[in-house]
């Protein structure tokens, strides 16, 4: 079969604030072959998606559809040319129904009405031909996942999309779902249409693709036959090997201080057991949404497990919540620093004191201790060089890198026992990583136990004393640093191994 | 005072000056003289002793509103009850007038914290139905508005209803001397200040900036302060510290609604020394607009009032002196709101540009 590219990048360049996105980026797809990008999170798939798609405009580079150059200046012009996406995050009215859904935006009218009985023909002669099946008067609200995708696919569909973007289609759906799309995904290519891929999950990727696209750090690292990929490539691949040494860690690993036992959070954690050591830092990995988010939320108090024990400190603990787990002596920087480790609107001095504001020295019978707020907000802004103007300013006008220093500096100055991390790093310039980092080295050798979670497997593997793997809601292994690579936890990550 | 304080003054200030020149274009249309207009809803109001009297008399329930609003505000939430709020606390207060006979002092701090406490109750409700079920507080604050009209509508009308008299509206019998709150101009006028016993201001404008201190203290001093404003910023972090939105909802619409209920007190304890059938005509919806005039804050809230407390007693000389309706006046009040929410959004962008640009 001759090679007929139906879409084509060529040195796609693109810049966030800090961040090089598309480095470079060329990607050719042939037309009617299921084509799957793969990378970690942060790789520079979704930026490149939406610059075909006319979400966002390149810096530099060209797109080509069907070997002629094409100006994507927004989705609407996307679609007129053929490209439709289904987004992670559905695009859909949800007290509408499913036909409702389909036609918005390309209604069919007649004499200022809905012409329902064209619309209904032209949408029963869909769902045939792509053998869907989906109830065209149902409310989307009253839809499962797997089905609303469906309608998403179909209102691409009912515009003419020829080439169909999926963006993580698989993240929101249960297993026979998955099974389910890959039916229709198999059926629209019979039908001649082309489909991109998004997914970081290896074995789906294998299962569906003709071929595959690797990416990472915002660079294509590989381009691959379906039959010339296995799921150990693909890992090393998507994951890179690190060049720059581990920085040396000094193990002094002392008491248990916090053990899980058996805890449970159907769907997302099936059975998480685990312990953490007062002067470590034990690293959580695993790729997002396998129930990292809720694995922390239970430590932190915020969501309540549905079964299984927590102990602190060997006595166990019952009805646990925010308050309480501070006072116990947990520390939490929040993965969102925005939107729950920070009160915007609040200068910096009221975010100090957020969580230990009702009680000495912070308040003396329910009374504000101004004076002694602004004593310790001033020397916390000092101690984590925090660059802000005053004290009195609202955070929403800090930098990120600095918003991150008042939260860690909020935490780590009440000394807890225990910190939990939940990717501190994410999104910082290099010499506010560094500083951070250093701040957890420090913290953990002066006998701190550190929970640090991170998408970032250069961080793990270079902080941790120990590396904890989840997937699918378990822990699939648990590792000391100087025995695994990259690639070994990859294959940990995506499911391919466990112990 | 920084550059913030400063805008945040200005701007409604210049809310205020353009819905003037507004009233003025309109007052032009009706085929009128504004300079005369202005001059008649003026001289009246602020330009003599007992002018000023009636104004902070008008300004005085607006004040409790205004504070009922705001607190609610800064908690996050929207109180729109204030009004059945006023009717239930009054009715309270006045329950208290008419049933006990005790000193004053002891008779008015009762009276007074029994309608904090019926007007905190209905505050209360849509602050439990809204952390318990996510029930929306504006719709149910409104509906409670109605249930609160209609209730004291019934009591008024038929259990405490006042015997042997024809009223044209239903009123309650005298409260007993125990539960009246004096008049002030004794007081002016042993200090030299002149003013005719007409005037009906009394010490509940007193009480007023008194409760305007306490909020303020309430809000910029106290632990349960911070509290309310974080949950009203940003929920999330404040579960993450420690906070239960939950509870501080409730606690924030109850203050607010027994800030609220003090809103008829001016009338009921104050002035009429009789509950009287839908006397408030719209106290708690004013309410709203004097909170947003005055930012929220204590200290803008007793401008405000005084604000719509000259509009009010100006609306009266203009009604009788001029051709102008005194609907002018609404006309006027709503513009001022329609270029303060206009200048809010603008003014919160400029300050991000310029917090910006200093970075």
């Amino acid at each position: 079969m001759e090679d007929r590219y139906i879409l084509e990048t060529r040195n796609i360049v693109k810049h966030f604030p800090g961040v090089l996105a598309n480095d470079n980026v060329s990607i050719s797809i042939r037309e009617g072959e299921i084509h799957s990008i793969i990378g970690e999170n942060g790789a520079g798939k979704t930026t490149l998606m939406n610059i075909i798609y006319g979400l966002i405009r390149p810096e530099k580079g060209r797109i080509l559809l069907r070997g002629k150059e094409v100006n994507i200046s927004s989705p609407a012009v996307a679609i007129k040319l053929g490209i439709g996406m289904v987004h992670q995050h559905f695009m859909l009215v949800p007290p509408f129904t499913v036909w409702e859904n389909i036609i918005l935006g390309k209604e069919i009218t007649k004499r200022g009405g809905l012409d329902r009985d064209s619309i209904y023909s032209e949408l029963k002669k869909l769902i045939d031909d792509y053998k869907f099946n989906i109830p065209l008067d149902e409310k989307v609200e009253n839809l499962p996942v797997g089905i609303a995708q469906k309608v998403e696919l179909i209102k691409l569909l009912y515009r003419g999309a020829e080439v169909l973007i999926l963006d993580e289609p698989t993240a929101l759906l249960v297993p026979q779902e998955v099974e389910e799309l890959f039916e229709t995904l198999y059926a629209l290519k019979s039908q001649g249409k082309t489909i991109i891929f998004i997914s970081h999950k290896l074995k789906e990727v294998l299962r569906i693709s003709d071929r595959i696209t690797v990416m990472r750090k915002g660079r294509v690292v590989g381009e691959l036959d379906r039959d010339k990929a296995d799921e150990k490539t693909l890992a090393q691949l998507m994951i890179g090997k690190t060049l720059e040494p581990i920085q040396s860690v000094v193990s002094n690993r002392q008491e248990e201080i916090l053990r899980l036992e058996d805890i449970k959070l159907p769907p997302k954690l099936k059975q998480v057991s685990l312990s953490l050591y007062r002067g470590e830092i034990l690293g959580l990995a695993g790729v997002e949404g396998n129930g990292q988010k809720e694995l922390l939320d239970i430590i932190t108090g915020l969501t309540l497990p549905e079964d299984g024990r927590i102990f602190f400190a060997n006595k166990e603990v019952h009805h646990i919540d925010p308050r309480m787990i501070r006072e116990m002596g947990i520390g939490f920087i929040p993965e969102d620093r925005q939107v729950m480790g920070l009160i915007l609107d609040f200068s910096v001095a009221e975010n100090i004191i957020l969580g230990r504001h009702y009680k000495p020295p912070y308040s003396i019978r329910n009374r504000l201790n101004l004076p002694v707020i602004y004593r310790d907000a001033k020397e916390i802004v000092e101690r984590y060089d925090i660059r802000t103007s005053s004290i009195y300013k609202a955070v929403r006008f800090l930098s990120g890198g600095n918003q991150q220093k008042v939260i860690l500096g909020r935490e780590l100055s009440f000394d807890p026992l225990v910190l939990v991390a939940s990717q501190p790093t994410r999104g910082l310039d290099i010499g506010a990583t560094e500083m951070i980092h250093s701040l957890l080295l420090e913290a953990k050798r002066n006998g701190m136990a550190i929970l640090l979670h991170s998408s970032d497997l250069d961080e793990i593997m270079s902080l941790s004393d120990r590396i904890a793997v989840m997937y699918e809601g378990e822990i699939v292994g648990v590792f000391s640093p100087k025995e695994v690579d990259e690639t070994l936890l990859g294959l940990y990550m995506t499911g391919v191994r466990r112990d | 005072m920084t550059r913030r304080t400063i805008i945040s003054i200005l701007a409604p200030l210049l809310a205020v000056i353009l819905a003037f020149l507004v009233g003025a274009v309109v007052i032009v249309f009706l085929g009128q003289n504004p300079f005369y207009v202005y001059r008649v809803l003026f001289s009246n109001s602020i330009t003599n002793i007992d002018g000023w009297g009636y104004v902070l008399f008008n300004a005085t329930p607006f004040i409790f509103s205004g504070l009922a609003v705001a607190l609610a505000f800064k908690g996050g939430l929207f109180n729109i009850g204030v009004e059945g709020q006023i009717y239930m606390g009054a009715f309270a207060a006045a329950w208290i007038g008419i049933t006990v006979n005790l000193h004053p002092i002891l008779e008015i701090p009762l009276a007074l914290i029994f309608g904090m406490l019926i007007g905190g109750l209905w505050g209360f409700i849509p602050g439990i139905l809204k952390a318990r079920f996510g029930a929306h507080e504006v719709i149910n604050t409104i509906m409670l508005n109605f249930i609160a009209m209609a209730l004291t509508n019934y009591l008024v009308n038929n259990p405490f209803k006042e015997q042997g008299q024809i009223n044209p509206i239903p009123q309650t019998k005298e409260l007993y001397s125990g539960a009246i709150i004096p008049r002030v101009y004794p007081l002016f006028n042993r200090l030299g200040i002149k003013m005719s016993p007409s005037v009906p201001l009394n010490y509940t404008f007193f009480l007023a900036l008194a409760f305007c201190f306490l909020t303020w203290y309430l809000l910029e001093r106290s632990r349960w302060g911070y509290e309310i404003k974080a949950v009203g910023l940003n929920p999330k972090a404040s579960r993450y510290g420690g906070i239960k939105p939950e509870f501080i909802i409730v606690l924030t619409m109850f203050l607010s609604g027994a800030l609220g209920g003090l809103g008829g007190i001016n009338d009921v304890m104050g002035y009429r020394y009789r509950f009287l059938d839908g006397f408030s005509h719209g106290i708690g919806f004013t309410g709203i607009a004097v909170a947003l005039l005055g930012k929220s804050n204590p200290i803008g809230i007793i401008f405000a009032s005084i604000l719509f407390g000259i509009l009010d007693r100006g609306a009266l000389a203009m009604d009788v002196f001029t051709n102008t309706p005194r609907e002018l006046i609404q006309v006027i009040q709503a513009i001022i709101i329609i270029f303060v929410a206009i200048g809010n959004e603008l003014i919160f962008r400029l300050l991000i540009r310029l917090e910006r640009e200093r970075e």
